[in-house]
């Protein structure tokens, strides 16, 4: 027997975005999704996803294992592209640009969606140089001043600088797991993306490395679009804008948070932040 | 950017401990005012009293929403989780005083069709025993000191004590003459909106112990009082 018996039905789950009105003159569309379908292979991970994120706020992804929201993440820069087998159908637009159209130049789509992972994968070399690396690559320091101006810009913007400035050459794997992924925040922070995806960033770490995490996310929505992906409801309550829940592939409600925690539109998100199933 | 982190968490609840401050600061001052109308006979106080109740409502609808949301997006717990649940009773209370204070010149305007029954004296005392146990109780609230909160549950007493001393002078007046009965009873009336004004600020001072040590102090006050001087 199948533990997807514990759930409703797939059939019955009415299709709905909440998002329309997601933006504000103070918070333009910065991600537009129409009717996106991805397919790992003959499977459809997602069905018919269609959602406007907002700029310069927090976007969390919420829903059980599986759901999607991961896959769903990582179609926003096309890091499923070097997945074989994956196929995508819609559109994805970043400020107007289809990023599935021909012609898109995926290493500049990443530089302007840059990505922090789940577990903290600094390069085997020193704090300095983690954060300059990128800031080298794309040619945008102008000289040596100008670079650890960036480098350490970048390391305060990821609240890190206090704790590694007397340090910059030790190596980076010497840095406690918090710390080594405030590294890696900092470096996708150095190349000034407009957009922040960040996939479960503080699910490897302890309470209050965890807690700084989300302290530092909630201030760099003033100067970032921030997308997160948790499967820690609680955390998406107290770190994101607008909460958008996944269910077997679909988004079934998205709108803002404390909305969604409250007063959620549909049976399922009330089911499931209520913990009644997930 | 700053270095440093504050927990946005701990700015939100320091702004709902504002906005109850702010409340408790309008709910005071309409009592002052209702008390200051029937002292100066004021016609014009109140009615302004009677209807500028809308900042106060709206200040109780705002609280409980920050608190509602603080409960569900931040999940506080020990002394945070107190604290919200505190300010949801005391955000009642205060919303209470300002009703309170609408029945006062209510009354008070009643009075004022008849001519005065004999010079005020215990109500305004008690007006001024009614606003300082709010003010302490909000100020312990603030500063977490529940000594301060101690010192409002004992003032509770001289508040009754003047209630009944009020009650037993204005029957008097009643018996010696009917005439007297009518505006006697709207200052009876005014007394006991006070006592309860009183009682309000108690339950406030009551809910900072509970915030602060955790120990539920209601219906048995006096002898976690008495314990907690005999330790002392």
């Amino acid at each position: 027997m199948s533990a997807v018996q514990t759930v409703p039905p797939a059939l019955s789950v009415p299709v709905r975005s909440q998002s329309s009105q997601a933006q504000t003159a103070e918070h333009p569309v910065a991600i537009d999704v129409h009717g996106l379908n991805f397919y790992y292979g003959p499977k459809r991970a997602l069905e018919n996803i269609n959602i406007k994120i907002p700029s310069k706020l927090v976007t969390a992804f919420i829903g059980p294992s599986g759901c999607g929201k991961s896959t769903f993440l990582r179609t926003l820069n096309r890091m499923n592209d070097i997945i074989a087998g994956t196929r995508v159908e819609g559109k994805v637009l970043i400020e107007g640009d289809d990023i599935y159209g021909p012609g898109t130049d995926v290493v500049a789509l990443r530089r302007r969606v840059g990505m922090v992972f789940q577990k903290s994968n600094p390069f085997p070399k020193s704090i300095f140089e983690n954060v300059a690396y990128g800031l080298r690559l794309n040619g945008m320091a102008r000289n040596r001043a100008d670079l650890h101006a960036r480098v350490e810009e970048s390391l305060r913007a990821a609240a890190i600088w206090d704790e590694v400035k007397d340090r910059l050459h030790d190596s980076a794997n010497a840095l406690s797991g918090g710390q080594q992924q405030r590294l890696c925040i900092a470096r996708a922070l150095a190349i000034k993306p407009e957009i922040v995806l960040m996939d479960e960033p503080a699910s490897a770490l302890d309470p209050i490395a965890t807690q700084r995490i989300e302290e530092l996310i909630y201030q760099l929505k003033t100067q970032f679009t921030i997308v997160i992906v948790t499967h820690n409801m609680q955390q998406a309550a107290r770190v994101s804008d607008r909460t958008a829940f996944f269910w077997l592939g679909k988004l079934i409600e998205e709108g803002p948070t404390d909305r969604i925690f409250t007063n959620p539109g549909e049976k399922l998100t009330e089911d499931y932040v209520t913990g009644r199933f997930g | 950017m700053a270095d440093r982190l504050i927990p946005h968490f701990q700015e939100e609840l320091e702004q709902l401990k504002t906005r109850l401050l702010e409340m408790g600061g309008l709910a005071e001052d309409r009592v002052r005012s209702a008390v200051k109308a029937l002292v100066q006979r004021d016609a014009p106080l109140v009615d302004r009293v009677i209807a500028g109740d809308a900042p106060i409502n709206q200040l109780h609808i705002e609280i409980d929403s920050r608190c509602f949301k603080l409960l569900a997006l931040h999940q506080p717990m020990a002394v945070d989780l107190r604290a919200i649940v505190a300010a949801v009773k005391i955000n009642t209370d205060l919303e209470r005083v300002g009703d309170l204070a609408i029945n006062i010149a209510e009354a008070v305007r009643r009075y004022m069709r008849h001519a005065p029954v004999k010079e005020l004296i215990d109500i305004p005392r008690m007006a001024d025993i009614a606003q300082r146990m709010l003010r302490n109780a909000l100020d312990a609230f603030v500063r977490r000191d529940t000594e301060l909160a101690h010192g409002v549950l004992n003032e509770d007493d001289t508040l009754d004590a003047l209630k009944t001393q009020v009650f037993r002078e204005l029957l008097t007046y009643m018996l010696q003459d009917p005439h007297t009965i009518e505006p006697s009873l709207d200052l009876i009336l005014i007394s006991r909106h006070l006592e309860r004004i009183g009682d309000h600020a108690t339950n406030v001072a009551e809910d900072v112990i509970f915030m602060v040590s955790a120990k539920d102090v209601r219906h048995h006050a006096a002898e976690v009082v008495d314990s907690g001087q005999a330790k002392s």
